[in-house]
């Protein structure tokens, strides 16, 4: 449905996307994930037609976004970083503006319901816009993308700015969209696309480091080789016996304390579950263990193992 | 396209822009008018049109500021510009709802030219006041595409207006430097053809004459092509 091949977009000497490629098929959820300035709003613009790419092409459903921008635009729903939002309009007069500028050619009325309950704004509908709060403007937001009904829908961080529960909404209404369209979103967060995504595209400084599927990120989040551990006992003593148990790829002081007791951070060697090794060589020297927890990997430290290569490997 | 068109008139008439325009464009030309025919007296509408083109400078950037920078500031343009709308449609669309405005408002401004039949037994010259009027509609015309294209420039409409204002002076007043300056004759010719004033004493004079009109018209489409090539290469920067 989307397809990207040696995408190039620079401004000067500095690269925003360097020779990207890729593909999304018909009905997938794709996420696109990378630091901030990692290139993917600029990627998402190119393949909206708001900006050109230096070179590359860029194809929706077939169509080159630069040789027809008319017939591919119809064909994709954008939600920019910033919704594109006319303030002075009530949600109403705006979703039927957008309605107006897309020719649109469904029922109207029917259709423009149907998406303000989708996206659950129909109680605000006769309100402005500027007196919505930052969680219903990002819903009108993504009315607004899913208004004539496109069949590609790509939204640049949808769930900035929201409340833990808005972000529990939006993550279930664009996992229900996934199941009729075909969906790319962009965000930095590690566990939003391990919780929507059946694929991720990681990228960094204008390159695509990873392309994945989400189970094989998961796996890699999940093999836990590092605990927390907080253990009531002489600090320097502790870290010794802990380092010397066997399997403990290494161990430090974390700096936190709370009387008695220290935080460890104690990393395994591959394969080996030290948990218990750790607490049986803990509980012969008296010394409580009072707490233990798995460390996930945060979004670093993924980059850091797929550009060891450790990732693609399992 | 007529989406787009139907949003900007929707949007003078919900944000107080509109209105002062309107106000503000009677108020000038009310004032000049009675200044220039009626204190006179006279029926001619000559002195008031060149007057008017002065008031232009500062009225037009009042309708054409905001027309893209704020899309711009607000970036609102992402959804136009992705949307399957050609800037072309565009372009145009914002252009036309700035000309309505303009084009209504100078219409409520005819009924003070019917004072004038008060004050005279035979009537005025209708073939030089329509002249007269046609000239301003199309002067406006022109410089409403000036103000349309220099907002596609900035995202401030502050700096839109004022841009607008200063390139409207230059085309209002140029043709003085003639009269200050004993400037060459290649270069009286060039400022002869680029003043906007010294167009219209045909249309003055009640005389339709198409090769103004067509200047006009060019000066409009020039302006306006203007402003889509920056949407277009703002794509490519």
């Amino acid at each position: 449905m989307i397809e990207i091949n040696n995408l190039v977009k620079n401004y000067g000497a500095k690269f925003a996307v360097d020779d990207i490629s890729f593909k999304v098929e018909k009905g997938e959820i794709v996420g696109f994930l990378g630091p901030n300035g990692a290139g993917k709003s600029t990627t998402m613009n190119i393949l909206t037609g708001y900006l050109s790419s230096t070179s590359g092409e860029a194809k929706v459903g077939g169509i080159d976004i630069l040789e027809n921008p008319y017939e591919a635009k119809k064909l994709i729903g954008f939600l920019p970083e910033q919704p594109p939002l006319y303030v002075d309009m009530t949600v109403d007069e705006y979703l039927n503006f957008v309605y107006e500028v897309k020719n649109c050619k469904l029922n109207r009325r029917k259709h423009l319901e149907e998406v303000r309950q989708v996206t659950k704004i129909d109680d605000v509908k006769n309100r402005l816009i500027k007196n919505l709060s930052k969680g219903y403007r990002q819903r009108v937001g993504i009315a607004q993308a899913l208004v004539g009904n496109p069949p590609v829908i790509i939204f640049d961080e949808p769930t900035v700015g929201l409340d833990p529960k808005q972000i529990i909404e939006i993550r279930n209404l664009i996992r229900n969209l996934g199941k009729t369209h075909t969906v790319i979103l962009s965000t930095h967060i590690l566990s939003e696309v391990q919780a929507i995504c059946d694929r991720v595209v990681i990228i960094n400084e204008g390159k695509i480091i990873a392309d994945e599927k989400t189970e094989n990120i998961t796996r890699a989040v999940e093999d836990n080789r590092r605990y927390s551990v907080k253990i009531c006992g002489p600090q320097r003593e502790v870290l010794s016996a802990l380092k010397s148990i066997n399997g403990v790829l290494s161990a430090e002081v974390t700096g936190e304390r709370e009387l008695d007791s220290y935080t460890y951070r104690v990393e395994a060697e591959r394969g080996v579950d030290i948990r218990k090794p750790i607490f049986f060589a803990m509980s012969e020297k008296d010394w409580p263990i009072i707490g233990m927890e798995a460390v996930n990997m945060n979004l670093e430290e993924v980059f850091i193992r797929i550009m060891d290569g450790s990732l693609s490997k399992q | 396209m007529f989406a787009i068109y139907k949003k900007e008139m929707r949007n003078y008439f919900t944000t107080p822009l509109g209105y002062v325009f309107m106000a503000m464009f009677l108020a000038v030309s009310g004032f000049m008018f009675a200044l220039k025919t009626l204190q006179v007296p006279t029926a001619d509408l000559s002195e008031f049109l060149k007057w008017m083109v002065y008031g232009y400078v500062v009225l037009i950037p009042v309708l054409t500021m905001r027309i893209f920078a704020e899309e711009r500031r607000t970036r609102t343009e992402q959804l136009l510009l992705t949307a399957p709308v050609s800037i072309w449609g565009m372009v145009f669309a914002k252009f036309l709802a700035a000309f309505t405005m303009f084009g209504g408002t100078i219409l409520v401004g005819c009924l003070y030219y019917l004072t004038m039949f008060l004050y005279s037994d035979d009537g005025p010259n209708v073939a030089k006041a329509l002249g007269c009027f046609i000239a301003m509609v199309l002067i406006g015309m022109c410089f409403i595409a000036v103000g349309v294209f220099v907002s596609s420039l900035t995202e401030s409409t502050v700096i839109a207006s004022l841009g607008t204002m200063a390139i409207l002076l230059v085309f209002a007043c140029i043709d003085r430097l003639r009269d200050i300056f004993n400037l060459p004759r290649a270069l009286q010719t060039a400022v002869e053809w680029i003043s906007v004033s010294s167009r219209y004493e045909n249309f003055r004079m009640g005389l339709f004459d198409y090769g103004d009109a067509v200047y006009y018209f060019s000066i409009t489409v020039v302006f306006l092509f203007l402003t889509v090539r920056i949407y277009e290469s703002r794509r490519y920067a």
